[in-house]
């Protein structure tokens, strides 16, 4: 019998869960999925908590749920992954795991502790992340309470998951306190280690303008040097100096500490991956999906959906020992709310930034690209219900995978 | 006649050939950028070259700080305006990828 070993059942661990089920001969094969976490969070929702628009219960659900019942399910923190002997030690039972192909899917977390003064007196008193289900569930309790003043949204440094997360943050905030009839109290600030609203140049213009017309002021270039807590502070290395009432902070991300231990990581602790065939560059069986990799992808679900495509194609023909077949091309859909009923919705891969245009989807789509709009809107919201009944479980559903030029202006 | 005459650049100003850099062209693209060069800077270019060398790849701040003894506050010292651009940009090597 070989071995299958899945490493984090998260958004990747799981969806992949499913398609290998389905795929390897179970005579042949015994898959087993580690996880330290009993449950599964819906991340994208989080967005959505601190302004009350979620109730924080509707982003969790228990991961087995999701596991297939075939599949040996194993909660327990991850050691050590030691892939010249193929080997993982768990520290449940002190467990050790020798495997045949290993998937790494141990995602990425946020590091407040790296930016200097983060983590002193203000931590969850007014700094908060909104990139955890507790960040986030404390800063709706915090919000609710706050009748004006300066907000400062700070990107500590990139890459970070879900790049366009922060920008919706400020969108988001725009909209709220409009609804509470306190927006000339409220001052938003964007400050970003970017030199615009975004990464590439098309939406990061048309990014920037919405933030204009949202009255958000930009701070570019802004690269995080310390926060001090008793000042209210935040600095960067060229320095300036803002002053906040709330930092709504989105601190370096990181690869899982275990890769780092384990000595398979880059500076971040991210798996210096093959970009487009998704194999360690070291180790020819071991292979990572998601937000664990190095690739000069987006860090979200819609690219892990994508991978997963390419990826199980990759692994069935490695296993019958014939060449790879499938290559990823970087593809990404992200939307990005702009107000409570409106959103944009960009569409890029390695090669070819978001433009403008229109997104074909089957039967649901036309998608306009870049623009605001409602109908964008109520395709963000359809996605928990897709996520949590479709991607999770593997099931194809009517997106390319590859990346299409179809509808695009250039 | 500068030494930057014969070198080729892109649009934002990194050059198009790393094999071609010498230290007299980091000197010339310094210069022309405001920059001026100290001991200090040229552990930051030296290293960021080998490891374009051996990685095909700028290096990251991160990268720079955590394998020399350059701090970040002293790398914006070093280098104004965004030290990861532009220590590449004078060590001539590829606009660093950066992020997504
Ligand atoms: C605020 C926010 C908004 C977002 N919005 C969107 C959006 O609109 N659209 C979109 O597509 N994406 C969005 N994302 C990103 C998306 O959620 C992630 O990219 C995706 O979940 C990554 O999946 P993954 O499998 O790589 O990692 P994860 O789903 O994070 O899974 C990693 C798993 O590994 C486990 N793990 C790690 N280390 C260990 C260890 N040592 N031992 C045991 N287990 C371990 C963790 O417990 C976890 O379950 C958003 C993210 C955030 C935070």
């Amino acid at each position: 019998m070989k071995t299958f070993l899945i490493l984090g059942a998260g958004t990747g661990g799981t969806m992949m869960a499913n398609k290998l089920v389905k795929r390897l001969d179970p005579s042949e094969w015994k898959i087993i999925l580690v996880d330290r976490e009993l449950e599964h969070y819906y991340q994208p929702g989080f967005l959505f908590i601190p302004f009350g628009y979620y109730k924080p219960e509707v982003v969790v659900q228990p991961k087995r749920k999701f596991i297939p019942a075939n599949i040996e399910f194993v909660i327990s923190d991850i050691e050590m992954i030691e892939p010249d002997a193929s080997r993982v030690k768990l520290a449940a039972d002190k467990r050790v795991i020798q495997y045949d192909q290993l998937l790494i899917a141990t995602g990425t977390d946020i590091h407040p502790e790296e930016i200097e003064g983060m983590k002193d007196g203000g931590w969850y008193k007014n700094v908060f992340d909104f990139y955890t289900f507790k960040g986030a569930v404390e800063l709706s309790k915090f919000l609710k309470n706050f009748n004006g003043g300066r907000i400062v949204v700070n990107i500590a440094e990139m890459p970070i998951k879900c790049p366009v997360a922060p920008l919706e943050f400020a969108f988001l905030a725009d909209y709220y306190f409009k609804q509470r009839g306190i927006r000339n109290k409220v001052e938003i600030v964007y400050t970003t280690p970017l030199s615009g609203a975004f990464t590439k140049p098309v939406a990061s213009r048309m990014l920037g303008d919405v933030l204009i017309k949202k009255d958000i002021h930009t701070e570019p270039d802004f690269a995080v040097s310390e926060v001090n807590s008793s000042k209210n502070t935040i600095s960067s290395y060229d320095g300036r100096e803002i002053n906040y009432d709330l930092l709504v902070a989105i601190p370096t991300n990181m690869g899982a500490e275990v890769i780092g231990r384990s000595g398979m990581g880059d500076d971040l602790n991210f798996v210096p991956t093959n970009k487009a065939t998704l194999q360690s560059n070291k180790w020819e069986n071991v292979w990572v999906i998601g937000d664990a990799t190095n690739v000069p992808a987006s860090k979200a679900g819609s690219v892990v959906h994508y991978e997963a495509e390419t990826l199980i194609e990759n692994i069935l023909h490695t296993i019958e020992g014939k060449p790879l077949p499938a290559s990823f091309d970087g593809h990404a859909t992200c939307h990005i709310t702009s107000g409570f009923n409106k959103s944009l919705l960009i569409d890029f891969s390695y090669d070819v930034e978001p433009l403008t245009g229109v997104y074909p989807i089957p039967v649901i789509g036309p998608f306009p690209l870049l623009k605001e709009n409602t109908f964008n809107y109520l395709g963000k919201l359809s996605f928990k219900w897709i996520y949590w009944n479709i991607m999770l479980r593997g099931i194809p559903f009517p997106l390319p995978p590859a990346f299409s030029m179809a509808g695009k202006r250039q | 006649m500068s030494v930057l005459d014969k070198v080729k650049f892109d649009a934002d100003g990194y050059m198009e050939d790393s094999n071609a850099w010498t230290p007299e062209i980091a000197e010339a693209i310094a210069k022309r950028e405001e920059v001026t060069l100290t001991e200090r800077s040229w552990v930051v270019i030296n290293y960021a070259r080998n490891e374009f060398k051996v990685k095909g790849e700028a290096p990251t701040l991160r990268n720079i700080t955590k394998n020399t003894d350059v701090d970040t506050k002293e790398l914006y010292s070093l280098f104004p305006g965004g030290p990861g651009k532009m220590a590449a940009k004078v060590a001539g090597l590829h606009k660093p990828t950066g992020c997504i």
